[in-house]
Order: C-alpha cells, then sequence, then structure tokens
C-alpha cells in the first residue's frame, strides 16, 4: 500500500509519550548515575566530582550490605513459595468443579485491595497478644514476636507479600493451563498416572516457561518491595527488614544524603536490570518483538 | 464413582480453605471494629462475633477522618491516570504497530528499556524534577494532583498492550477509510480505538488499580493533608489512633469499601484471564 501519512506524522502520534517517558524516565534515570558521582556534603546546591568514592563508601557500609543481605534473604522466602503455591491453587480451580467462579473471586481479592490495609491487617493478627500467637499458644508454643523479634520479622514481612500474590500469580497459571492439551492427561491416566503424577509429568513440563516467568516477575517485584516494610515496620527492629528500596528511602527522603541514595539505586538498578533482560528476552520475547 | 466423589470433597476443602486464609485478615478487622469499648479485643480464646456488637467504632472514625476527601483525591488522581494512560499509549502505539518511519526500532528499544529500569531506583531525581516543575502541593492542589499524576501518565506495559492490539486488526479497515477520506488521525480514533475497545477497558481497569493503590509516590510527595490519598490517609490512622485498634479497623475496612464494589461489578475482567501479563500496579 501507498503511504497515506506525512513523513512527521508518526512523530506526532508518539510525542506525548515521549514527553513523559523523557521528563520521568530518561532524565531521571541518567541523573540518578550522575547523582552517585558527585558529592553533596559541602554545599547541597553545587555538587562536585566525587569519582567513585560513593560507592566505595558503599561498599564499606554495614548497613547497606546489610539491606543487600535482608532483600536477598526477602526474595529467597518469598520467589519459591509463589512459584509453586499459586500454581497449584490454580490445578485445583482448573478442575471445572462448581463453585469456582466464587472462588476466584475470594482468592483474587486480596491484589486489588491497598498494601497499606493488607499490612494493617497483618499487623494486627501478628500483634504480641493478638489471634496468631493465640493460635502458636494453643499448639503449645511460645508466642512469637512477629514483628519485635529480629528472628522472624522479615519472614513475617514476607508472609504479606506472600498473601497478597497468590491471586496474581494463580491468574497467570489459569490462564496458561487452559492451553494445556487435553488428550495428554488421557495419555498419563491410561499410562495408570495418579492425579498428583499427571500433573508432574504433564503440568509442569508444559508450563515450564510460565512458572520461569513467575519467578521472574516475582523476583523482580521481591527486590523492590517497600510498602509493607513502611507500614509494618519501618525496617525495624534492629534494620532486620530493611530492604534496598527501603534503605533508599530512607537515605534519600529522610537523611538527604543524595550521593548515597543514588549509588544504592545504581547498584538496585543493575540488579533488577539482569532479571528484567533475562524476563524480557526469554519469557516475553513475543510481545517485545519489533 | 465415590473415588470421583471423594476428589471433589477434596478440591472443595483446599479451596474453602483457601478462602478462609484469603478472607480472614479482612473478617478479623471488621470483627474487631464492631467490637465495644468493655469488651477485650485482645481476649483469648479470640471471640470472633462480637458480644457488645455496635458501629460506634465506624461512625467515630468516620467524623474524625475526612474519608469522603480521600475518596475524592484517589478518584481524581486514579482517573486521570487512566485517561491519560489510554490516551497517550494507544497514540504511541499506532505508529509503533502500523507506520515506518526512520527510528521506528531505535524508538522502540528506548520504549521496551523503560520497562527494565524500575522506578524506585529513579524516584529521587524523578522528585527533584517535581520539585523544580513546582507540581507539588505547597504551590497548589491543582499542581499537586499533577504531580501525582503526570510521572504515571504512560508506560511501556501500555504502550505495548496496545500495540499487541492493533496489530490484530485487519489493514483492510484502514485503506478502505483511507480511500473514503478519512484522516490519519481519525482512522486512530474511529476505527483502531473502538476496534481495541477490550484491550482499553482492561488497561483502564489495571491502571485504575495500580494508581488506587499506589503508595509509595504519593507518600514521598505530599505534605498537605488536603491531598492525601486513601493508602497514605489509612497508613496515617496508625499515627492518630496509636494503640486504639477499634477504630484503626474501622477506618481500614471504610477505605476498601469503595475498591471491593469495583472489583465485584468488573470482577469478569479480573479473572477471566483477558488480563494475562497486563499492567501489574
Amino acid at each position: 500500500m501507498n503511504i497515506y501519512y506525512k513523513k512527521y506524522i508518526p512523530y506526532l502520534f508518539l510525542l506525548p509519550a515521549f514527553v513523559i517517558l523523557t521528563v520521568f524516565f530518561f532524565i531521571p534515570f541518567f541523573q540518578t548515575i550522575l547523582l552517585s558521582f558527585q558529592d553533596f556534603s559541602n554545599d547541597i546546591y553545587n555538587p562536585v566530582f566525587a569519582g567513585i568514592k560513593n560507592y566505595s563508601a558503599l561498599f564499606h557500609s554495614k548497613e547497606f550490605y546489610g539491606a543487600m543481605f535482608n532483600t536477598f534473604m526477602f526474595l529467597v522466602m518469598v520467589v519459591p513459595f509463589l512459584a509453586v503455591f499459586p500454581l497449584i491453587v490454580a490445578i485445583f480451580i482448573n478442575r471445572k468443579i462448581r463453585g469456582i467462579g466464587i472462588y476466584k473471586v475470594i482468592i483474587y481479592l486480596p491484589v486489588v485491595v491497598s498494601i497499606v490495609v493488607v499490612a494493617i491487617a497483618f499487623k494486627w493478627m501478628y500483634a504480641q497478644e493478638g489471634i496468631l500467637n493465640y493460635f502458636i499458644e494453643l499448639f503449645g508454643f511460645n508466642p512469637i514476636g512477629w514483628l519485635t523479634d529480629t528472628k522472624f520479622a522479615l519472614f513475617s514481612v514476607a508472609l504479606v507479600t506472600i498473601y497478597k500474590g497468590i491471586g496474581y500469580y494463580m491468574m497467570i497459571y489459569l490462564s496458561a493451563l487452559i492451553g494445556v492439551p487435553k488428550d495428554l492427561y488421557e495419555a498419563a491416566q491410561t499410562d495408570g498416572a495418579g492425579e498428583i503424577q499427571k500433573h508432574l509429568t504433564v503440568t509442569v513440563p508444559h508450563l515450564m516457561p510460565v512458572i520461569a516467568l513467575v519467578v521472574t516477575i516475582s523476583s523482580v517485584s521481591a527486590l523492590k518491595v517497600f510498602a509493607e516494610i513502611y507500614v509494618m515496620t519501618k525496617g525495624g527492629p534492629l534494620n532486620s527488614t530493611k530492604t534496598m528500596v527501603y534503605y533508599i528511602y530512607e537515605r534519600a527522603f529522610e537523611n538527604l544524603d543524595l550521593s548515597f541514595a543514588s549509588a544504592a539505586s545504581v547498584v538496585l538498578l543493575l540488579v533488577i536490570l539482569v532479571f528484567s533482560v533475562i524476563n524480557i528476552t526469554c519469557f516475553e520475547n513475543e510481545r517485545y518483538k519489533p | 464413582m465415590i473415588r470421583k466423589f471423594i476428589d471433589g470433597f477434596l478440591s472443595h476443602l483446599f479451596l474453602i480453605f483457601m478462602s478462609v486464609v484469603s478472607l480472614f485478615p479482612f473478617l478479623w478487622l471488621i470483627s474487631t471494629a464492631l467490637k465495644g469499648d468493655s469488651e477485650n479485643i485482645f481476649q483469648y480464646p479470640p471471640v470472633f462475633i462480637p458480644k457488645e456488637f455496635t458501629f460506634k467504632n465506624f461512625i467515630g472514625v468516620w467524623h474524625q477522618i475526612p474519608f469522603l476527601l480521600y475518596f475524592f483525591n484517589s478518584f481524581i488522581v486514579a482517573a486521570f491516570t487512566v485517561i491519560l494512560n489510554l490516551i497517550f499509549s494507544s497514540l504511541a502505539a499506532y505508529p509503533l504497530a502500523r507506520m515506518n518511519f526512520k527510528g521506528k526500532n531505535f524508538i522502540f528499544a528506548l520504549v521496551l528499556s523503560t520497562i527494565m529500569i524500575p522506578f524506585q531506583a529513579i524516584m529521587l531525581p524523578i522528585y527533584l524534577i517535581v520539585l523544580k516543575l513546582h507540581l507539588v502541593d505547597s504551590y497548589g492542589l491543582t499542581l499537586g494532583y499533577l504531580g501525582l499524576i503526570l510521572p504515571f501518565a504512560v508506560n511501556a506495559f501500555g504502550i505495548f498492550l496496545m500495540r499487541q492490539a492493533f496489530l490484530i486488526i485487519p489493514k483492510e479497515m484502514e485503506e478502505a477509510a483511507f480511500i473514503d477520506g478519512c484522516s490519519i488521525f481519525n482512522i486512530w480514533r474511529k476505527i483502531l480505538l473502538p476496534m481495541s475497545a477490550p484491550t482499553l477497558a482492561v488497561l483502564a481497569i489495571f491502571t485504575f488499580i495500580g494508581s488506587w493503590g499506589e503508595f509509595l509516590w504519593p507518600s514521598i510527595v505530599l505534605t498537605n493533608k488536603a491531598l492525601y490519598t486513601l493508602p497514605v490517609g489509612v497508613n496515617d490512622l496508625q499515627g492518630m489512633f496509636s494503640a486504639n485498634w477499634r477504630y484503626i479497623a474501622a477506618g481500614s475496612i471504610i477505605s476498601i469499601i469503595p475498591i471491593i464494589i469495583f472489583f465485584i461489578t468488573m470482577q469478569k475482567y479480573f479473572v477471566s484471564g483477558q488480563s494475562d501479563g497486563a499492567v501489574k500496579g
């Protein structure tokens, strides 16, 4: 077909998005990198070039290592569970029994409710004399300081993230399950495979790309965790729940330490970049093909 | 036959258990909010059905917290974020799906690259830019709203989602319209947009949920309580009523009513699988 538009037309269509992305994405991106090489300590309006000083300070900071470690531990607690458990739920939902519509809606509900409210609800259940400790004592254990004990606090926060994520990843699995050919199950059944075996030999291999996708998506969102921590622990007790984004937030907006926060941001950026690149090149390349 | 029955029974048992887990935190908040002053909310064993059933806490917190204002603020921010996302994403998606132009691949790569950069890593300079542009509440309410809306006015997920919707529309439609003398802008507005209505709806709904629940950015930029959105206002309950869990619980429950109604009425979009891979808030 003949080109039916003038040469400048495509750019005109792209312009609004381009302006927004430039002002709120590309400029901040380069500025983050720039700030991380500058020193603001003498005069906040006249930074001087600092070379890698901020980075070397960062990598000598115990607090930063603590934040990296906590973020990594958080990821390890959250991701395996979110990769496996929602699949199990999705398999149950996919069995076409009565009432799945209602089950789906109820299990998905926590996804749409604000994380702030979910975190408050859990904080209330985590109270020292709260309902969870009642059940713990019922089974003969000592009450746990869910959010006050450094051994448990990060785990307690991770539970909230898991709780809020199950419905979301369940839906991803559910739409993938529809694509698994039915005759494979029948074949497995005639081979004498039981219910569990059927899923291990058919469903799991078939959904491997989707499982991998869920692993990368949930990893990226675990690396970005913030609201749960802000609402429930503010990084405490004794920094035991201070993760990267919370650390950056604190440095940038409470201590006004621009250079340090920016250097930490660049580190976070690089870590997340690895996961995103894997995600885009391996699992979602269909959507992003030019 | 019996096997099948047991199978179904076990499935229901598991899904009922999951539903209980899913609802329990909210039910416990409701139970706490409905308890009267003489009732010990820390009582062991816990009491689910309040003995001294009362709406007092809901009324009390309603009078102290301007929930309607927070609803309004959240709604304005979410609604405009949705509108701008729909317009900007579908505008940008058109040339990326349909036209050939110089630098197309470069622009494509540029948009794609924004997916890999997390907001959290660049939020500090974004804040500095927003300050410089005076898009904060200390310069006026409208500017404050703009500061909440504009950084999220478009994103790569939306552009790619719309682009995919445009790709499957037959080219002949456009050609016919062009021969009939339709301008390029009208082809976009009168053919592509209506034909991709289902995708627009998905984008709208998920952008709305994301914006409605956004917490990090408003808690950074907002200083004026008159502009508080719901998540920020609800988080504030903790500071205001430090140990009064009846009020905190009642306030939290009030705050989720609008989104629950929205979710129930739009449930088919959420749980039908159309949203697969759609924007996550």
